[in-house]
């Protein structure tokens, strides 16, 4: 397949940021289109996690469909008033012509994205179904469930390449994602270790490229930006280190964190932690799926969205904060997200407990004033560098 | 006709309809109370509770270790309808819950704040959580209850169906696959009762709860298909309310199989004689999603007084865990038919609210249906985000007269009873055009 990405090895790696950035809000995702256009076919998929590696193996894109901060003018008309918007807005990109799948895949996250895969099959023609991944994570079961709904998911997705994958094209999709992962990690760390190197909003262009190219050519991106980000000439400010947590599903503008980078250095975050759920390489054996689905209970991070007794979230993300040696959280959710608006309560009681401050709010993807949110923010780090 | 007086015409038939009609909700009324007296006094037995959910409530199981099972949407219900369900949402908002979780969630939050306090009684705290994952929201909450209790939490996790009609069956690999971690989770969930209660599982006490519940699932099949009746024997949204509370409350149990015994022989009396609701049937009608709690007089009302009877409702369907199928256990194999059983039955749950357009179309021609009312809540997404779309799939399969009004089954904030009102009278004018338009064209008329 063709590349997807223009050129961007002449350019700064600021230059090949905003080239990502004008991608990642996009709305007409150039290229996934790009990809179409070539003749290759499309799975799109829904926050949170998604096996991408059994759509790759099968030559096909997978596409993490996130919303988009659109306005829902055919969307808003299937759904009633009380819900979040990327439900809207997902549909949208499909009615609308601006994103065409050949499969659409959502997950029991949530109370509405169990209800997108029906509302997907009712006015498309494509395959539009639910991968049920495992809610019990603490069942001894469990993996061994998952790696028969693995192998559900495998022959759909076979039906829908016209070819069978084989276990070599599996573990070989293995090694592109384990690479993907491992490049994800280590931009991590330059915003946990360095954070003046690589904004929130920055770092985020780079990261959710990688849902609408294909994995090669987001690996080559990471591998070109990586070193040239570590060579950057910015110096270390006296701002507060802050972890931001509420973008595991609906994504909040970029303008948000841009907003919130201009006060602080955002260390860590769940933004798109799909792609970076499993936190390490999955050992690459004679059963990927196997291991694929050991991998999806075992070596994972943590969301609103999975209930797993091993990780409390609220304790998870005390961790998280003292991991990345932060002075403070922003925890957020989007608008009528439940699972999100549930957490805010441990969260902050978590907080409260520990004496850790934190600035609450909700976001929306289509916002568009941050005016009250800057000054609301720029007086809650001000307080806390004064205090 | 439709009333009761009409009918009788000598002594006996007019003694056996007394002590017939009308039983179901008295009786109904009567056991429930009983229900909420036994738990509020568990405590003091030293019995333990079990906080469980409708969708799936692995009674049976629980009644093998005598452990009550509570449930909150039970009590949510009962603290909306007895119009102090704002106190309670208020407490835990206070706590810190936005206005837009869901209203159960709250009520039951400001009910464990302030130590169980409810008007059926004093609900007890919990000695386990056990739930399914037919709501992504009984998760979240049952982690509340962990954060405040410290208690044993289990999620029976319940592969739903992947895609419209896509079911599969015993014998399918797919369908294996699905049962065996249902097994698996079952026997998790007994060796949890194990140590949460001290005592050894009893195979024969969970066969003779099965027992009853076949007999409740039998009689709950029979229910819903005795409203094909002209005119309709009960309403499905205000009886059907009281049906549900006894099928989760006593799920499992003799007094639920006598119960719904009778109840069913109640009903079949009715229609034999064409004894309908106390109202006068001019439309037919279903109704899609949770009834308007906070005015639930008021609610049925609206729809009452303009002739509108609910002859069936996906309330009936996913809220008494998929009983709609009147699936019955294999009292041999108790263990492997309670996973097949709670797979099948719970997968129809969820079936009825992400894909029940075709429940509805097909449930339009035998039961008469004139128009459907599709009554999305702001609290509950599981049920209510699909609905628009499913209301667009309907009208475009059949003619039939929709009505799409929002509200909520808790919070008062949300439901607007005026508005509610002429959304209900518009619907009303328009299905009589319907129904005069079509009278003077001899075009075919819906049975009511």
């Amino acid at each position: 397949m063709p590349r997807v990405l223009d050129a961007y090895e002449s350019m700064s790696v600021d230059e090949a940021i905003g080239m990502c950035r004008d991608l990642v809000e996009d709305p007409d995702f150039p290229t996934v289109k790009a990809w179409r256009d070539a003749g290759g076919k499309v799975v799109g998929h829904f926050q949170v996690y998604f096996p991408e590696e059994i759509v790759h193996a099968a030559g096909m894109l997978p596409f993490k469909v996130r919303g988009a901060p659109v306005e829902a003018r055919q969307g808003e008309s299937h759904f009633g008033s009380y819900l979040c918007s990327i439900l809207k807005t997902s549909l949208e990109l499909a009615l609308s012509g601006r994103v065409t799948l050949d499969m659409f895949v959502s997950h029991p996250i949530c109370d509405s994205a169990r209800n997108l895969a029906a509302v997907f099959g009712r006015n498309f023609d494509y395959p539009c179904e639910i991968l049920y991944l495992p809610q019990n994570a603490n069942s001894a079961h469990a993996s061994t469930y998952l790696r028969g709904e693995y192998a559900r998911l495998t022959r759909e997705v076979e039906a829908i390449a016209g070819r069978s994958i084989t276990t070599e094209q599996l573990r070989a999709s293995l090694g592109v994602f384990n690479e993907n992962r491992r490049l994800l990690r280590e931009l991590y760390e330059i915003k946990r270790d360095t954070p003046w190197l690589l904004s929130v909003d920055k770092a985020y262009c780079l990261v959710a490229v990688g849902g609408m190219i294909p994995r090669e050519e987001h690996n080559q991106l990471l591998a070109w930006a990586i070193p040239q980000i570590r060579k950057g000439s910015a110096t270390p400010q006296d701002r507060m280190r802050l972890v931001f947590a509420g973008g595991f599903c609906e994504q909040p503008p970029l303008d948000l964190l841009h907003t919130i980078a201009q006060f602080s250095y955002v260390v860590d975050d769940d933004l798109l932690i799909g792609l970076r759920w499993i936190t390490q390489d999955i050992p690459v054996g004679e059963d990927p799926l196997g291991d694929m689905a050991e991998a999806y209970l075992e070596s994972s991070s943590y969301s609103p969205v999975q209930h797993d007794l091993r990780k409390p979230k609220e304790q998870m993300l005390l961790e998280q904060i003292k991991a990345a040696n932060a002075g403070a959280a922003i925890i957020t959710a989007a608008k009528m997200c439940e699972p999100g608006l549930d957490e805010v309560v441990a969260y902050t009681k978590a907080l409260d407990d520990e004496s850790i401050p934190y600035f609450v709010s909700e976001f929306e993807e289509r916002m568009t004033n941050f005016d009250s949110l800057q000054i609301q923010l720029e007086t809650f780090i001000e307080n806390l560098l004064f205090a | 006709m439709s009333s009761t007086s009409q009918l009788v015409h000598d002594a006996p038939a007019e003694k056996r309809a007394a002590s017939i009609i009308g039983r179901g909700n008295k009786e109904g009324n009567r056991l429930f109370r009983e229900w909420y007296q036994e738990l509020t006094t568990a405590p003091e037995r030293k019995e333990h509770s079990a906080y469980v959910f409708v969708m799936g409530s692995l009674a049976e199981i629980m009644r093998s270790f005598d452990i009550h099972t509570i449930f909150p949407e039970v009590n949510g219900l009962q603290q909306a309808v007895r119009h102090v369900a704002d106190d309670y949402i208020a407490t835990a908002e206070d706590y810190g819950f936005s206005a837009d979780v869901c209203g159960y969630v709250k009520a039951d939050v400001g009910l464990q704040l302030r130590g169980g306090d409810h008007p059926m009684g004093k609900i007890p705290p919990p000695s386990l959580s056990v739930y399914t994952n037919a709501c992504n929201t009984y998760i979240k909450w049952a982690e509340i209850w962990e954060r405040m209790y410290h208690i044993p939490t289990f999620t029976l996790d319940v592969p739903g169906t992947r895609a419209a009609g896509r079911l599969t069956w015993p014998g399918q690999v797919d369908f294996e696959n699905d049962r065996n971690y249902v097994a698996g989770q079952i026997n998790e969930v007994i060796q949890l009762c194990e140590q949460v209660t001290g005592k050894r599982f009893d195979i024969d006490k969970l066969r003779q709860a099965m027992s009853y519940t076949n007999t409740m699932s039998r009689k709950w099949k029979r229910l819903l298909e005795l409203n094909k009746s002209s005119p309709a024997v009960y309403n499905a949204v205000t009886d059907g309310t009281v049906f549900l509370g006894m099928m989760n409350g006593y799920r499992g149990r003799p007094e639920g199989a006598k119960y719904f015994t009778d109840l069913v022989e109640e009903m079949e009396y009715k229609a034999a004689n064409g004894i309908g609701t106390p109202f006068e049937e001019k439309y037919r009608l279903a109704f899609v999603g949770v009834p308007c709690y906070p005015i639930f007089r008021r609610f049925s009302e609206m729809f009452t007084e303009w002739g509108g009877s609910f002859v069936g409702s996906s309330y009936l369907w996913f809220a008494s865990g998929g009983a709609n199928l009147g699936y019955e256990y294999d009292l041999d194999h108790p263990l492997e038919s309670l996973a097949e059983g709670l797979l099948v039955t719970v997968r129809d749950s969820m079936d009825s609210m992400f894909f029940s357009d075709k429940n509805l179309i097909d449930m339009i021609e035998p039961y008469g249906i004139d128009g459907v009312v599709y009554h999305p809540v702001k609290s509950c997404r599981t049920v209510s985000t699909g609905l628009a779309d499913n209301r667009r799939a309907v009208m475009e399969a059949t003619d039939v007269a929709t009505l799409f009004m929002e509200s909520d089954h808790m919070d008062k904030r949300v439901v607007s009873e005026a508005q509610l009102k002429n959304r209900v009278d518009a619907f009303f004018e328009g299905l009589a055009t319907r129904k005069h338009r079509r009278a003077s064209t001899g075009a075919p008329q819906a049975r009511a």
